[in-house]
């Protein structure tokens, strides 16, 4: 295995270069600021939540690749759910992220998440995937 | 004194490899390495003599206790104290300027008061004297850094005032290696009656360092970065002003007698060390003084700025390349903060490695000098004695390929 293999795989290449939902949303109901303290990058999450449903989800990070990649595919998994969808979809991906056995196989929708588990083999980096998650889960918890 | 060839077969763990490929070591403002003159020290100590120190009246404590108070007068000697009163052994550098901040700032620092630092402190040289203030309603200054990555010395012409209680500045930045003019801020500091105190974490490892010469009140190090081993700090501080100051901790060692009803503090230094010390730790740091001596501080300095300017040549000649900080490598020490223009420094970190090569990535505990870079954080490649061109030239190639591996589309 190599880093390439790992870490810096396509589908996280590709989110990094070219990140969906990047912004702000200016009539967010929500918004939420997260902070890496080992690296000092920074996050900005903003939500529009009506009727219970993610209508709009922006993202404004600095950050380095798996951050970026790691939030750009959440907001696309985020995007159009019910507050409990995404709170299902949270768990899923921190449960994922955490657990320290075998590679987890997550369902159909989040596959594309599955390109995230390289970045195990790299302690330090989990906290750079798990930041927009986090970020998310603690703005949804003041909703 | 030794070929730096040489040198580096002191230092075995140079020869391991990091996934089969050689290690190349350039966290040096991290920690150093250490020699295997220092290892043998501390294996020595607790295979032959291990024992505590001060009033035992056996051989080994004897032995010990001759070991650990050398090592005390080899640091006088090596930043030209005048008394090995003035050495006070502590964890590391962070809690030596927390002792200054405890004993002296404490008792002297009141509302309205002000204390002058820079804006490229590390945040250990930051944080305690912020709290201070907080508790005290004095006010922290900040002489910023002026474009070019040096000192703005008119600003801080202007900011050290009759107002000014103490000067607490770095003599070298761990993120830019800026060397910073310790003379001139030392002498406005005396003019206008406030005490001075130099952060040498980064640069006693690697300038000559006077504490005559500088004329400060105050000069704090770590052993872990010049060869020595973790868990010893160093607190110099002037005799008179030691003195005065009542200790931070109280116990053991710290005492010179004790009745039920009163303790009398003991004298010099040992005042400052309540408990066990590092007992090991601080004898190995004399093989680590002794290495340094030996090689020479004028000479490690020049061999890190032959390195320095070898590797901002060729650093410079990447189109994407963006280096903070002095330009100039004579205004600075062996250290190399950069990006590469669209790979975060997190990703050059971890690229790098692939290639066997060990540097640092982040804020490097210097958050406000980040927001005034304009930067999330650097890169910081730092040199040693044991450092070659050859590493400088196999890095500089690992560069190159970052950038591939990453894909690099679009400026970001």
């Amino acid at each position: 295995m190599s880093l390439v293999d790992d870490l810096y795989r396509e589908t996280i290449l590709d989110h990094y270069h070219n990140p969906r939902n990047r912004g702000t949303i200016t009539d967010a109901t929500v918004s939420t600021e997260g902070v890496n303290p080992l690296c000092g990058d920074e996050l900005r999450l903003f939500l529009k939540i009506e009727d219970g449903v993610v209508q709009d989800i922006k993202l404004e990070s600095r950050g380095c690749s798996i951050n970026t990649a790691s939030g750009s595919m959440m907001s696309e998994l985020v995007l159009g759910k019910s507050l409990e969808e995404a709170k299902a979809v949270i768990s899923e991906f921190k449960k994922m992220m955490l657990n320290k056995g075998e590679d987890i196989e997550l369902s159909e929708e989040l596959e594309e998440l599955e390109a995230l588990q390289g970045v195990k083999k790299y302690p330090v980096r989990i906290k750079c995937a798990l930041l927009p998650w986090n970020t998310l889960d603690e703005g949804l918890k003041s909703k | 004194m030794k070929s730096w060839t040489k040198i580096r077969n002191d230092f075995p763990i140079l020869e391991r490899k990091i996934d089969g490929k050689p290690l190349i070591y350039f966290d040096n403002a991290a920690t150093s390495q250490k020699p295997l003159q220092v290892v043998n020290a501390l294996t020595n100590y607790y295979e032959n003599y291990n024992s505590n120190i001060h009033r035992g009246l056996h051989t080994m404590s004897e032995e010990a206790t001759l070991a650990y108070e050398g090592t005390r007068e080899k640091i006088a000697r090596f930043i030209g104290a005048q008394s090995e009163r003035e050495v006070i052994f502590t964890r590391n550098a962070t809690e030596a300027i927390n002792i200054v901040v405890e004993s002296w700032g404490k008792h002297n620092i009141g509302a309205g008061d002000e204390i002058v630092i820079t804006s490229m402190e590390h945040h250990s040289n930051f944080v305690p004297w912020q709290k201070l203030c907080e508790d005290k309603g004095a006010r922290l200054v900040y002489i910023e850094v002026a474009e070019d990555g040096n000192l703005d010395y008119q600003m801080a012409e202007r900011l050290i005032t009759n107002k000014t209680k103490i000067v607490a500045v770095t003599q070298m930045s761990n993120v830019m290696g800026t060397v910073v003019d310790l003379e001139r801020l030392g002498r406005l500091a005396r003019l206008n009656g406030a005490k001075f105190l130099v952060d040498g974490a980064q640069g006693v490892p690697h300038l000559p360092t006077s504490v005559q010469k500088i004329d400060c009140d105050f000069l704090v190090f770590s052993m872990h970065k010049m060869l020595g081993p973790t868990g010893v700090g160093v607190l110099w501080g002037k005799e008179e002003l030691l003195d005065l100051m009542p200790p931070m901790l109280y116990g053991g060692d710290m005492i010179s007698s004790v009745t039920r009803e009163k303790t009398t503090v003991n004298e010099l230094p040992w005042k400052f060390e309540a408990g066990t010390p590092n007992i090991a730790d601080v004898i190995a740091s004399g093989a680590a003084i002794d290495y340094l001596q030996e090689i020479g501080m004028e000479n490690v300095r020049a061999h890190e700025l032959e390195l320095t300017r070898h590797a901002m040549n060729a650093m410079l000649k990447l189109p994407s390349m963006k280096i903070y900080g002095p330009q100039n490598p004579e205004l600075k020490g062996g250290v190399i903060s950069f990006n590469y223009e669209g790979i975060h420094p997190h990703d050059m970190g971890q690229i790098l490695n692939e290639s066997g090569i060990a540097i640092r990535a982040g804020h490097h505990c210097c958050q406000p000098l980040m927001k005034t870079l304009g930067v999330m954080g650097t890169a910081r490649a730092s040199f040693y004695i044991y450092n070659t061109k050859e590493e400088i030239d196999f890095f500089v190639d690992a560069l190159i390929k970052a950038e591939k591996v990453l894909n690099y589309v679009a400026c970001r």
